[in-house]
């Protein structure tokens, strides 16, 4: 059944989405968001350990459904398996109003000048499509800006000097720190490492009208019950509310974007809350379903003249799927570090972003966020038995007395990495399924266990007793950190985007969240994909002439 | 600089007793609905659990607590794990319902083999020499309840383990559940 035509329909409310609504709606665009997922309040997801979107062996608390949502996880011996959204090989992100943002650790890092220019830096490793981005950090720089103050980031960064230039401070000054900061920053500056605090989006002092955070113990893949942490939910989705000129349908199932005869698109039909199928035509299309979702929609979205999915002339579509190697390492003291002051994570140094011989990239190193009993169980060092007395000592002694220190390396993307369309398994709607397959590159495991040293001196230089390191393996890519799926380029023949995220054979359907990352620097993705979606969407809303764009 | 935490943690320790006290009231109240459950369920001989046996029960329980064994704190066991994977036996752990099944029939099996006694029945020290021993499906069924059993004694205690939060107090965390909920007036929904 056809409803209202409007001007723009945007396929998922999490970070790139949201904006993406905000900025269309101000414009005076009529707009629908679409959301597979519920609009949740901290009320209907509790503080709960087990089950969250950081920890889910009892579940997520913020989607997707465990039932309807199956994918097939591929590993490097080729077995493949039906995986569901709580096991980690799902890659599960979240399926909700506000996305990865309603329960993220809400790290709000720019990328640095190089993380756009890789291949200019490094050269093109053998086996690797790394590129660079065809858009630079300076082009980005104001839109970075923006998705600061308008969602709301906290922290100072003023004492890190590899940053890249930046024309105002961050909006809020840091949150009062923890005892793991005040072990940690004296040790790294000893160690001529240059320390600060955290960049966050999350309030310290009242900001959006909204109250400033309370430090809990449960941040990263919770629901904030003060409404601190800054996400979609609470920022961009409803200031486009606000303006009357978009409508946000929840529980809505996006199937495919349509195409007329000529191949352009029209607009997406989707599952309504109640599953009856729904088009909803648009002058714009706008996918934004996250870089495993996105990639599954355009590939699903098959016609006549687009018989391999949607902007997928070339096969790019899936491919070079990243996400971040995280390693680092645990060390235990002869003293409390252990003040449950939330929500942990506050100093980082960017001494190892780049710059490190012989590497490529490199990653930021911070303190973890407040580790909960459980996932201490596994943080185990060399020769600690997984159970038995010896474990519950283990526990017991050290639980207070720990500090994990970690960074996101960097990855070197590779072609077979992939987001493709299962040829069987179906969802409950019937879609083919995503289907995720691939490894990392060699170069990546050599950076990431480098950075497990540097991690580890830091530990030793802070006064550990003992450290070892947390290494990764070389499985599949993706996680909560997913992109570059649906990679921006200048040629079509490489790439699936142009530079301001319009699909290359098409004239009205972009794609604007973590997909369009060429590489995915040495930092959590989500204010770079806040930033494009500000910076794609003023494009649009400059060349919007009415209906028929 | 906010270092010490004093003030917090002993408004967290009262907060324990209320908690505990409220727990204890609940865990009766439940213990009821489960014993109905069962008999609703399977119309099986009688077992205080909602999947398991009363036998697969005492199995499992025995290997918990080798697990998590009782030390200067309670083990896994008087924590409620049993409870807390048999609850989840028949939610989020449903899948894996047939490898209990197996996977404690096997293991007492062995025992017999090896003991002539079914494994709760074991010494302590013949228990933990009949896990290492485990090989093959056996040692993965093993991991299986590694992981659940650790779930259950240091995870929520609304799940139907960790009992009294015994593992949190063990590990000297606070028990209030949000910092700082004194100061702030929760939003109203949807806002
Ligand atoms: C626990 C956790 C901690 C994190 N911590 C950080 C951090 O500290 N810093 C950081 O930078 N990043 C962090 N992230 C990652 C960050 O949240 C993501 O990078 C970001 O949200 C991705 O934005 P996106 O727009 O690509 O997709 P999302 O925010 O995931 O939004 C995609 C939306 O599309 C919807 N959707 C998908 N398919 C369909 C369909 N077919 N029809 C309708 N709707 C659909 C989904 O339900 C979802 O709501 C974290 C994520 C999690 C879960
Ligand atoms: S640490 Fe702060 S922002 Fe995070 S959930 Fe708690 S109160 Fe909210």
């Amino acid at each position: 059944m056809a409803l209202k035509h409007v001007n723009a329909v945007i396929v998922g409310a999490g970070a790139g989405g949201g904006v993406a609504a905000s900025q269309l709606a101000a414009a005076g665009l009529s707009v629908v968001l679409l959301e597979r997922g519920k609009w949740y309040t901290a009320a209907d997801c509790r503080k709960d350990d087990l089950r969250n979107q950081r920890t889910s062996v009892l579940g997520n608390n913020s989607g997707p459904d465990e039932e309807r949502n199956p994918r097939v996880a591929v590993d490097l011996n080729g077995q493949e398996r039906v995986v569901l959204p709580s096991e980690g090989s799902y890659s599960n992100n979240a399926a909700c109003v506000g996305g990865g943002t309603f329960t993220y650790g809400a790290q709000a890092w720019r990328y640095q000048e190089k993380d756009f220019r890789m291949a200019a830096t490094y050269g093109v490793p053998e086996g690797s499509t790394l590129s660079d981005w065809p858009i630079s950090y300076a082009e980005l720089e104001p839109y970075y800006e923006k998705a600061e103050y308008e969602i709301g980031v906290s922290g100072d960064v003023s004492a890190d000097p590899f940053h890249g230039p930046r024309r105002l401070p961050l909006p809020m000054p840091p949150l009062p720190v923890n005892r793991e900061y005040a072990i940690l920053k004296p040790a790294a500056q000893r160690a001529g490492l240059h320390p600060f605090d955290i960049p966050m989006l999350r309030n310290s002092v009242p900001y959006g009208g909204r109250p400033p955070c309370m430090q809990c113990r449960w941040c990263v893949g919770f629901a904030c019950e003060v409404n601190a942490k800054c996400g979609t939910q609470n920022t961009a989705i409803p200031a486009a509310l606000a303006t009357g000129n978009c409508e946000l349908r929840t529980g809505c199932m996006v199937r495919e974007v349509m195409t007329d005869a000529r191949g352009r698109s029209t607009g997406v039909a989707y599952y309504d809350a109640d599953d009856k199928l729904r088009e909803q035509t648009a002058d714009i299309v706008i996918v934004s379903s996250a870089a495993v979702e996105s990639a599954r929609l355009l590939l699903n979205s098959k016609s006549k003249l687009h018989p391999a999915g949607l902007g997928n002339r070339y096969g790019w579509v899936g491919r070079n799927l990243q996400g971040h190697t995280y390693t680092g390492a645990w060390g235990i003291f002869d003293f409390d570090t252990y003040d449950d002051i939330g929500p942990g994570a506050n100093i980082a140094v960017c001494d190892y972003n780049h710059g490190n011989p012989g590497l490529i990239g490199g990653a930021m190193l911070a303190n973890e966020f407040i580790r909960l009993p459980y996932q201490f169980v596994g943080a185990l060092p060399p020769g600690v038995p997984q159970w038995g007395r010896a474990h519950k000592d283990f526990m017991r002694q050290w639980y207070r007395r720990s500090i994990a220190i970690q960074g996101p390396t960097q990855e070197i993307p590779i072609a077979d990495s992939r987001v493709e369309v299962d040829p069987k398994v179906k969802d409950f709607w019937g879609l083919p399924v995503a289907r995720l397959s691939g490894g990392k590159h060699p170069k990546t495991m050599e950076t990431s266990v480098a950075m497990a040293d540097k991690a580890e001196a830091w530990l030793k230089a802070a006064g550990a007793i003992r450290t070892w390191k947390k290494l990764a393996g070389n499985g599949t890519s993706g996680g909560q950190h997913q992109a570059g799926t649906c990679r921006m380029g200048d040629d079509p023949r490489t790439s699936v985007v142009d530079k301001y995220c319009r699909v290359h054979d098409q004239d009205n359907l972009y794609v604007i969240d973590g997909s369009v990352h060429v590489t995915n620097g040495g930092f959590n993705p989500v204010l770079t994909i806040m930033a494009i979606a500000y910076y794609a969407t003023e494009r649009i809303v400059k060349g919007w002439k009415g209906r028929g764009v | 600089m906010v270092i010490g935490n004093e003030g917090r943690y002993v408004l967290a320790l009262d907060h324990l007793k209320l908690h505990s006290l409220r727990r204890r009231g609940f865990l009766r109240i439940a213990g009821t609905a489960t014993a109905c459950g069962a008999l609703i369920s399977c119309g099986r001989q009688s077992t205080p659990w909602r999947f398991l046996t009363a036998a697969e029960g005492r199995t499992l329980a025995a290997i918990c607590e080798q697990i998590i064994p009782t030390d200067q704190t309670p083990g896994a066991a008087w924590a409620g794990v049993v409870n807390f994977i048999d609850r989840q036996l028949m939610g989020p752990y449903r899948r894996q319902q047939a490898a209990y099944r197996t996977g404690l029939r096997e293991i007492d099996q062995a025992a017999v083999a090896k003991f002539g006694k079914d494994f709760a029945s074991l010494d302590a020290q013949q228990q933990t020499g009949l896990i290492e021993s485990l090989a093959g499906g056996q040692k993965r069924f093993f991991s299986t309840v590694i992981a659940h059993t650790m779930q259950g004694y240091y995870g929520d205690p609304r799940h139907g383990g960790n009992r009294d939060a015994v593992s949190w107090r063990m590990l000297g965390v606070p028990v209030i559940p949000i910092r700082g909920r004194y100061r702030y007036e929760l939003p109203k929904q949807g806002a």
